[in-house]
Order: C-alpha cells, then structure tokens, then sequence
C-alpha cells in the first residue's frame, strides 16, 4: 500500500490524553472522536488535516493510557499513515490491531519537516521526502505482525485462524 | 533442563504451554482474566461480536465500572448500560454495581480475584498494577480485550526484563510512591518501554502489598510492559484470605538474564514529587514549596488504599484544608470506605473540611469529581500529569505520595508533613 501527505510533525512523549482526552470518551463514534483528534496538543490539528496526510512525531508516540480510541480518532481523522522514532507499547498493539499503519523510523522523522510532502510504501517500508528528495528504509515488522497487517487487523486475523481450525 | 529464566518469562512460558521462552520470542498465551471497564468494554464487546455470540469463560472475564460511575452524564450512562446489559446477557460474575463496586485495581487484589502466576490482560493501563502480587499483567486496547474476551487468548512478544534493586533502609515519610517515582525520573517516561519491569531488594520487600501495588501500577509510566514483585510472606498473608482460585508462585532463577540491572540505594530517595507535564519530572518535594495549588486528590488506582488514607488522615487530623485548596478525598473501593468509617479517618477527612467522594476514577482522567478549571493547578496522588490529565488543557497536575498531598491541602502549596504546625 502506498500513501502520499503533507507531514505534520510534533515533538516527543505524545500521550493518548492530548491526542484524545478524556472528556470525549463517553462515545465510541470513529467520526466523533475524529473532530477531538489531537484537541489539546494543537487545536488547530482537524482544521489542517487533510486525508491521506502524515504524523510525524519523535519517541514514545501515544504513551499513557490503553485508550483504542486515540488511534481510531487519528484513523479516522484521515491520517494515513504514523511515522515515529518509537512508540508506546499498548498504542504499537492498538494501531496494528485496528488496521492504522505505523513505522518506527527515527532517520525519516529526522528527515522530514512540518508541511514536507511524503510518500510511503508500507510493504517495502521505503519513506519518501517528496520535498527534499530524500528517503529512508522503515524497520520491518515481524512476520507474525505482518500477518495481522495483512489480514486486516486482529479481529480479522481471528476469525480467519477459528475458520481454519 | 529450560533455560534460567526471570518470573516474566516463566509465567509467559507456562500459559504458551512452553517450557521456556526467549525476549523477542512472539507467542500465543491462555488468559486467566480478561479485564474492561466502562470506557473500554464498550468497544471490546463490539470486537468479540464480531467474533462469537458467547465469551470464551464467563467467570474469567471480568467488568469494572469505575471510570465514569456514578454515572456523571447521559452518554457515560448509555456507556455503562452497554456493559451491564452484556454482563447479564452472558452471565458475567465479575461484574460490581454501583454500591459494590471499586476502582478495578484497588478491588481486583482486595477481593482476590487475581492471583499470584497469573497472566491477566486488562483494556486499561494500569492493569500491572497485579504484578505487585506476582501476576504478569499488562494492558492492551479494546480489541485485544475483544479477542479475549472471545477467545481467551492474546499475543505477546516476550519482553526482556529490567531488574530495580532497591536496598537498605528507606527514610522517615519515603512511601512506595515516592519510589516509583524516583525510579520514573531516573529512567524516563520510556526507559523501560517495551520491557518488563521486577522489583526487588530490602526496601521493597520492606513495604505492605499497599505500598508494593503503588509501585507495580506505575510501571506503564515508564512504558513498562509489567512491573513485577516476587511473591513472599507479605503477599501471602494478604492473598490467603482472599483468593478465589490457587495459585502459583515463580521466582526468578539467580542466573535468569536481564536486559539491565539498576541499584538504587534506599537512603538516596527522598519524598518525591512529579511536576507538569510528564511523570518523570521529578524533584523531592522539599524544593517545591513555592508552588501554589488550587485542589488536592487523595485517592486513585494507585493511591485509593487503606494505607494511604491512613497516610492522609495523620497528616489531616486537628487541621483544616487551606481556604483557597479543595480537598477530595476519595477511597478506592466500598470496603476501604468501610474501614474509613471504621476507623475515624472519615471524620478527620471531614472535621479537615475534605469532601469525601464515592469510589470512582473520576477527577484522576479529568472525568468528573474535580476538573479543573484554566490555570488551575492540583497536587494528586494519582498516576498521570499530561497537559489537560485532570481537566483544562492549561491546569496543571503535580504528583506525589498521599502524605505530601494530605500536607499541601493544609499549606496551600507544596508541602511535607513536617512543615505543618
């Protein structure tokens, strides 16, 4: 899969209560918590974003709480694709699980500025500054991870694996 | 014969069916608890259903409504009416109601629904809180819930540990809080990230499982994966009379590997507190007297015990709440409410002029019971102090142990016990 936006790029520690907080949790709607997305680390974040754009943040992205909703709202908010130097572990399971693609890949952050353009190859891992020309090679997920990737998510993996038993 | 291995790697290798694992290694486990709460299960049952009509164990799974209840608005109440309706709908017996029903990780260990060696999955983060009582116990987002719940089953990657020796005699006023939080600002918000963590030496086989369960339920503010203590004598005396189900102890073989080991001398830990915005901008408390607060919490996952409102209590009695600070007093589970009551710290939280709430998570995630307004600032014995954790985007959440909070509410500024009058 290949995706192509412009980068918006914030810095490190990025807890799942600025990218969703709390007081937006009392609905489960994907279109919903979009509209909060990001509310209390820029404001201005849903009125810039636009569909297919990237995230693009420096270590331990989405540390704090377990909330699935902070990846659903980012989903659905029209992000692409979430490039990070690391993220946090439940939100590295949550993103896998619900199908938003992400990329450790602490040279690409580096690389790319607030605004670059970007394009992504999520099967190769190859990340592309489309405003510098420059491009960098993503980690590779492991097989097993690939294959909830592939699938389309974990509930999908699940059934498919119950089915073939 | 396996190879050595450390109390993470054994509990994970004995439900994978495994006699021994390696970090790194990606394995499929079996669940002894699968645990949701009122924000989360919402989204997990809607997961399994995509999966299966019928949960893969009724008496396993287990549901907790804390976050929101008593329910503070229309839409938490819906939230919460969804679980309660799956909950009887599948014959769910963990489940409490409103008037029985605590914080998840104040009443899990309290009504000894996780026992030591088992291997729990929580749609909350601070579900390794449990590995205070030897349980490997991580938290996971609502469709790893949702597939447990259906399957009864999750995947892992098995983490390296990193083993924190604590050793020697801790000084006067140091509680497990203050040395989770030392232990926070020296490693960092991600210094354990992906890593279990087990902790061990003198100091904290020194403290009671209150103290130890302070310490387990802050290891995710290190990123950690787990945060682990052997079982001993203090853990048994505290998990006999309450244990549902058997259980099994694991100890760390002496030649088990770590990724890291870190001593840390006892005598070097002062009572600490966490400053806006990250839990690892720590500084002992006493170089933080100049800060102005606006409302103390007492309470929490990870401060909402007995023992910490005994903390509390001795610093409040014969005082009063400054007149510019709102104190809120809130105990984590109906029982430490009983003993409250029972043992007159109610009235001295009262005679102080604390409110004294409901058990709830409430104000801890800036759900109800004590937002904060712009610029406001509280000190909490809670886990977290992100921009907007407990309320406006411009508060401010300073973190620190039950007696420091008690102490700050009487000073109407950062405070220790000793400063009082």
């Amino acid at each position: 899969m290949r995706f192509e936006g412009n980068a918006h790029r914030y810095g490190r520690d990025i807890d799942t209560d600025v990218i969703i907080p709390a007081r937006h949790l009392t609905t489960t709607v994907p279109a919903e918590l979009a509209k909060h997305c990001l509310e209390d680390l820029d404001p201005e974040f849903v009125n810039k974003v636009q569909p297919g754009d990237i995230l693009v943040a420096e270590e331990n992205f989405g540390c704090g709480s377990s909330r699935e909703h902070a990846p659903i709202s980012i989903k659905a908010a029209g992000v692409s694709v979430v490039i990070a130097k690391s993220f946090a572990r439940i939100f590295y399971r949550n993103s896998i699980n619900i199908g938003l693609p992400i990329m450790e890949c602490p040279a690409a952050v580096d690389g790319i500025k607030n605004g670059d353009k970007v394009s992504v190859d999520a099967d190769t891992g190859t990340i592309t500054n489309l405003s510098t020309g420059e491009s960098f090679q993503a980690q590779p997920f492991p097989a097993f991870i690939q294959e909830i990737i592939e699938a389309g998510g974990l509930i999908e993996r699940t059934k498919k694996k119950m089915g073939a038993n | 014969m396996a190879r050595p291995m450390n109390i993470a790697e054994k509990i994970l290798a004995a439900h994978a069916g495994l006699d021994e694992v390696v970090p790194g290694q990606l394995i499929e486990c079996n669940l002894d608890l699968v645990l949701s709460n009122d924000v989360t299960a919402p989204i997990a049952i809607d997961e399994c259903r995509k999966i299966t009509d019928k949960v893969w164990d009724a008496e396993k799974v287990v549901m907790v409504p804390d976050h929101y209840t008593p329910n503070k608005d229309i839409k938490s109440a819906e939230l919460a009416n969804r679980v309660r309706k799956f909950v009887r709908e599948q014959g769910i017996s963990h489940y409490w109601e409103v008037g029985c029903v605590g914080i998840e990780h104040a009443l899990l260990p309290e009504q000894g629904v996780c026992v030591p060696g088992d291997l729990i999955i929580g749609a909350d983060s601070h579900t390794c809180t449990y590995g205070a009582m030897g349980c490997f116990s991580t938290g996971v987002g609502s469709t790893d819930a949702g597939v447990g719940l259906a399957t009864g089953r999750a995947w892992f990657k098995v983490p390296e540990s990193i083993k924190f020796v604590v050793d020697g005699e801790l000084k006067p006023g140091v509680t497990g809080k203050d040395i989770i939080l030392h232990i926070i600002g020296k490693i960092g918000v991600d210094g354990a990230l992906y890593k279990a963590m087990e902790f061990t030496g003198s100091a904290i086989r020194s403290l009671s499982m209150e103290g130890r369960l302070t310490i387990s339920n802050m290891a995710i503010e290190a990123g950690g994966k787990a945060g682990i203590i052997e079982v001993d004598d203090i853990t048994r005396a505290y998990v006999e009379p309450r244990a549902e189900r058997p259980w099994v102890e694991y100890h760390s073989d002496p030649d088990a590997e770590y990724a890291d080991v870190i001593y840390i001398d006892a005598q070097d830990i002062e009572p600490t507190v966490a400053l806006p915005s990250l839990p690892s901008n720590t500084k002992p408390a006493a170089e933080c007297r100049d800060i102005a607060i606006d409302q103390v919490v007492i309470g929490s996952c990870t401060n909402g015990r007995i023992e910490d409102m005994r903390q509390a209590a001795a610093v409040l009695k014969g005082r009063k709440v400054h007149p510019n600070v709102r104190c809120i007093v809130i105990p984590a589970t109906q029982q430490v409410v009983r003993q409250c009551l029972q043992e007159g710290l109610t009235e001295i939280f009262i005679d102080a002029n604390c409110v004294v709430s409901a058990p709830t998570c409430g104000p801890c995630l800036g759900g109800h019971m004590g937002c904060l307004a712009a610029g406001e600032r509280a000190i909490a014995t809670t886990n977290r102090n992100f921009v907007g954790r407990m309320g406006d985007p411009t508060s401010e959440v300073i973190l620190s142990s039950p007696a420091v909070a008690a102490a700050s509410a009487v000073a109407g500024h950062v405070a220790l016990p000793e400063d009082l009058d």
